[in-house]
């Protein structure tokens, strides 16, 4: 039997086992006052996972207000009044659960893990401070200094972190992926309490959420907890956020960014539509594929040809998200190895792509690409984070929780020329941006502060 | 690159590898299967819980070979490992690459100081699994170590060390461990120097594999949808063609730290990165179960927790503050890590001493124990919620080998801890008088001080 054949027989004969072991089915219901509930039953262990997710994140913010989603998010464990500050998360813990929060471009989302028995812990504390909130100034002013650390952490002092930052405030010109989820430090250091005030009142409500329960749970029972803790508060009258169309891209950009560092970095980013952006429902679902075809484990193009084969990378790789709410980049990324150059490198990159616009990738490609969907997708049964991610996500981007119930035969149907037809409309040159990390000794950069050195003398 | 949400206040992941076990009720641990255990043909110790939910399996391999082995060739142990899935056999990289992702399988390896694994997560249908389960038996017996392979990873690892070069905080990680452990082998840096790694030959990393990657130096833990039968083939199969071997001595037990030490570390960093710790204990060490619980007092319980209300909360000075106890199979370190911006460095660090030393002398508040408590005895069902977490868990069980009731016994120790058990554990074993402190940020001139006993935190 030809190698080729055999491989799609293997994928034709995953699909099959995969089709007994589909994920327990969501029930799906509305409070009156517009609240969405999701749960998803898993009986493996005495757990649950419970999420509420807001239409809220860095996407929605205006100029001059940056971060804000962030900032709030992280306000929201300051207390309301019945309770105080800290006791939030004092009382989880105490519960044995453990809780946290994220902010995306298109959502912001609060969890908590409990023992099942506690769920409603979690309803009643989520509940309270969806719609009372206190926000003091001094807790304001406190939390912006965090803030101010986390983007230090997380941003300012990761020279590939910095490029990537700049690199997507230059590849997007009016839409707000432009801006990073944390903020600028100018908007973090400047954003009030009223305009957090603001934000929190505009955003948080019922009919602006989608409660996600995921584990050990009956979900009449979830209702009637959802019913009690949710149902009375009020629900606000939303304005939709303001259009974000990205203006067309009518020509390669390219920016460089020079800073401490000992490793060069290179980022491509082409302008790709997702799930709710695509003219043909299909063209995401190809650009999946050819995303696996790159870069889908150690057999991909990638790491066959550009780190093992040329050897022209030290890593590199691929990445694409079908399920943000606006226009996104596809991005090929990585680090030339020592004696190659970033520009080595973008050249190995490029020509990749340009193979992918010329040629159809082959069946035997294409079946592995279908065998690791396949798989993931039992995989991802395993956490129930995860599956409540998921859920979340589709939800709160518009595209509704079941639009990837059929994502494994979607994938399925997708054909070698239609990866070559996006690689041919959307992995052009005029829709590229390039982003390359020049780095500067690490010994070179700031003149010593004053401070530092007056407390060095006094020691 | 894809967008990772930011999570606000992450708890360090403790769980795995370092990840203490826990067991709340008699209910759960009805739901937590027990452990089964047996010896390969070979004499491989295998670890097995049955999880027949889902189709899937997840097996990990953990052996005797991290980088405390490496000896005068740090970066040995890992670049051995990382080599193990890059040819084996007549099978070349790719061949592997394509044997496993075309089946849907994964497979991941690596290294820290006490030990190297290799993983595989893969469908237990036996026309899937059972090429993964080839690959990676060969992989472990017979791997080539290819020139090229070699010349290739090896560089790979130079370039990792230019990563960390422009890590203030790994900076900071390996000058801890350095002054933490001196002379002893845990001073090692695991991912090796430029000077180590380019002296590596083909010879030493052939030689150091035929030495570790035996029988007598491996473990095998088990989770998925197996019958015993079908588990003990699948043990087999992956590691009943290891040679016996020799098993290789346990580290010696580290020194403690004789004085207190400040090191500072210039670095073009707007934060400063700050780490303050001693040795700490072993993995069987009486005293890590009130260590442990004193410490999610302390600094192990996210923003709940003494550090985390001073440092952040209090004064806004940092994201993230927290103190942990590594248990290692010798003595691991005992660490305090924060961030701030360069110019809050003293006030900070000041904070953190104060807190660490009030801590020591008045031990844990009775409420704030018992509230700890009850998060880690009620965290317990979380923490085995999944495949995948209890894979982790059964590696620790398993490397340790740690008795099969360890659960159960863990429990009763730890719901029997008293306050004045919790407190004169952490005097005894905590010296606040003789800490590393490393600073790595901006600004600084390098240096390196003794201190006389008693000055830290003054």
């Amino acid at each position: 039997m030809p190698e080729s054949i055999h491989k799609l027989l293997i994928a034709a004969l995953l699909s099959v086992a995969s089709a007994a072991f589909a994920a327990t089915p969501v029930h799906e219901f509305t409070l009156a006052n517009g609240l969405k509930v999701l749960v998803r039953e898993d009986h493996r262990a005495p757990v649950v996972v419970s999420q509420i997710w807001y239409k809220v994140g860095s996407s929605y913010e205006p100029s001059g207000l940056t971060g804000i989603s962030h900032l709030l998010e992280h306000l929201m464990f300051k207390g309301t009044p019945d309770v105080p500050g800290g006791e939030f998360s004092r009382l989880i813990a105490a519960n044995g659960g453990d809780e946290n929060a994220f902010t995306s471009r298109d959502y912001t989302a609060y969890f908590q893990t409990l023992e099942k028995e506690r769920l409603e812990l979690s309803f009643r504390l989520e509940a309270d401070r969806m719609r009372h909130l206190l926000l003091k100034p001094e807790d304001v002013a406190k939390e912006a200094q965090v803030v101010a650390e986390e983007r230090r952490l997380r941003t300012d002092d990761q020279p590939e972190a910095l490029t990537q930052e700049q690199f997507s405030a230059a590849a997007y010109l009016t839409s707000p992926y432009r801006n990073p989820i944390i903020g600028w430090m100018q908007d973090i250091q400047s954003i009030t309490p009223d305009e957090l005030n603001r934000w929190y009142r505009q955003w948080y409500a019922p009919n602006n959420a989608t409660l996600v329960v995921v584990g050990d749970v009956e979900p009449a029972r979830v209702r009637e907890l959802a019913e009690k803790h949710f149902g009375p508060l009020p629900p606000s009258d939303l304005t939709s956020p303001k259009p974000a169309v990205e203006i067309p891209q009518q020509g390669e950009r390219r920016i460089v960014v020079k800073t401490p560092a000992e490793v060069p970095y290179v980022a491509l980013g082409y302008k790709a539509p997702t799930l709710k952006t695509a003219a043909a429902e299909w063209e995401p679902y190809a650009l999946d594929v050819l995303d696996g075809i790159l870069d889908g484990g150690n057999s991909g193009r990638i790491s066959r040809n550009l780190v093992r084969g040329s050897q022209v990378a030290a890593a590199a790789g691929t990445g694409y998200s079908p399920t943000s709410r606006l226009e996104e980049l596809f991005v090929l990324a990585g680090n030339p190895a020592p004696g190659r150059t970033s520009a080595d490198l973008e050249r190995a990159l490029r020509a990749e792509v340009a193979r992918l616009r010329e040629e159809p990738v082959g069946a035997d490609e294409l079946a592995r690409v279908v065998a690791q969907v396949v798989a993931a997708d039992v995989y991802q049964q395993d956490s129930m984070f995860y599956q409540g991610m998921r859920l979340g996500i589709l939800e709160t981007v518009g595209l509704g929780w079941s639009k990837l119930d059929d994502y494994v035969q979607r994938i399925q149907a997708v054909t070698p020329e239609q990866v070559r037809d996006v690689a041919r409309k959307y992995l052009t040159d005029d829709r590229l941006t390039v982003a390359t990390l020049e780095p500067l000794p690490l010994d070179g950069r700031r003149p010593p502060a004053p401070d530092a050195a007056v407390d060095h003398a006094i020691r | 690159m894809r967008i990772i949400p930011i999570m606000s206040h992450c708890k360090p992941l403790l769980t795995g590898i370092l990840g203490v076990l826990l067991l709340l009720a008699s209910s759960l641990a009805a739901a937590v299967p027990p452990i089964q255990n047996w010896r390969t043909a070979n004499g491989v110790p295998v670890y097995f819980i049955p999880a027949p939910e889902l189709p899937m399996m997840d097996a990990q391999m953990l052996f005797n070979a991290g980088s405390v082995r490496d000896g005068a060739r740090p970066g040995l142990a890992k670049l051995t490992n990382a080599l193990l899935e890059e040819g084996a056999g007549d099978w070349s990289a790719d061949v592997i690459a394509d044997r496993l992702d075309r089946v849907g399988a994964r497979l991941s390896a690596g290294s820290r100081r006490d030990s190297a694994w290799v993983s595989l997560r893969s469908l237990t249908d036996p026309r899937y699994l059972q090429p993964a389960v080839e690959t990676v038996a060969r992989l472990l017996r017979e791997p080539s170590f290819a020139p090229d392979a070699v010349e290739r990873v090896r560089k790979q690892m130079l370039t990792g060390l230019q990563e960390r070069a422009q890590s203030p905080g790994a900076i900071a990680q390996d000058a801890f461990f350095t002054a933490l452990y001196g002379t002893h082998p845990y001073a090692i840096p695991p991912e090796g120097t430029v000077a180590s790694l380019n002296a590596i030959t083909r010879a030493d990393i052939q030689d150091f594999h035929r030495r570790h990657y035996t029988a007598a130096n491996a473990v095998v833990a088990l989770v998925g949808d197996l019958e015993r039968s079908a588990a003990e083939q699948l043990a087999n199969a992956l590691v009943g063609g290891l040679p016996k071997g020799e098993a290789v001595p346990p580290p010696p037990p580290p020194s403690p730290v004789p004085a207190s030490q400040t090191i500072r570390i210039p670095h073009p960093s707007s934060q400063s990165h700050i780490l303050i710790g001693q040795i700490g204990v072993n993995r069987a060490d009486p005293d890590y179960y009130a260590l442990y619980l004193g410490n999610h007092v302390l600094g192990g319980n996210g923003l709940v927790s003494q550090l985390s209300q001073e440092i952040r909360e209090k004064r806004g000075l940092a994201y993230g503050a927290y103190s942990a106890f590594s248990p290692m199979r010798q003595a691991g370190p005992f660490l305090i890590n924060l961030q701030t911006r360069n110019d809050q460095v003293d006030t900070a660090l000041q904070v953190a001493q104060t807190t660490l030393r009030e801590f020591t002398a008045n031990g844990p508040d009775a409420q704030a124990l018992e509230e700890a408590r009850q998060n880690i005895t009620g965290g317990f069902a979380l923490d085995l919620a999944g495949n995948g977490k209890l894979a982790n868990y059964l590696g620790v069980i398993a490397f340790h080998q740690l008795p099969l009731d360890y659960l159960q016994n863990y429990l009763g120790i730890m719901n029997g801890i008293t306050l004045e058990q919790a407190r004169t554990a952490w005097q005894r074993r905590v010296q606040p008088d003789k800490l590393i402190t490393i600073i790595v940020g901006g600004d600084q001139p390098a240096q390196s001080k003794p201190e006389p006993a008693g000055s830290t935190g003054s």
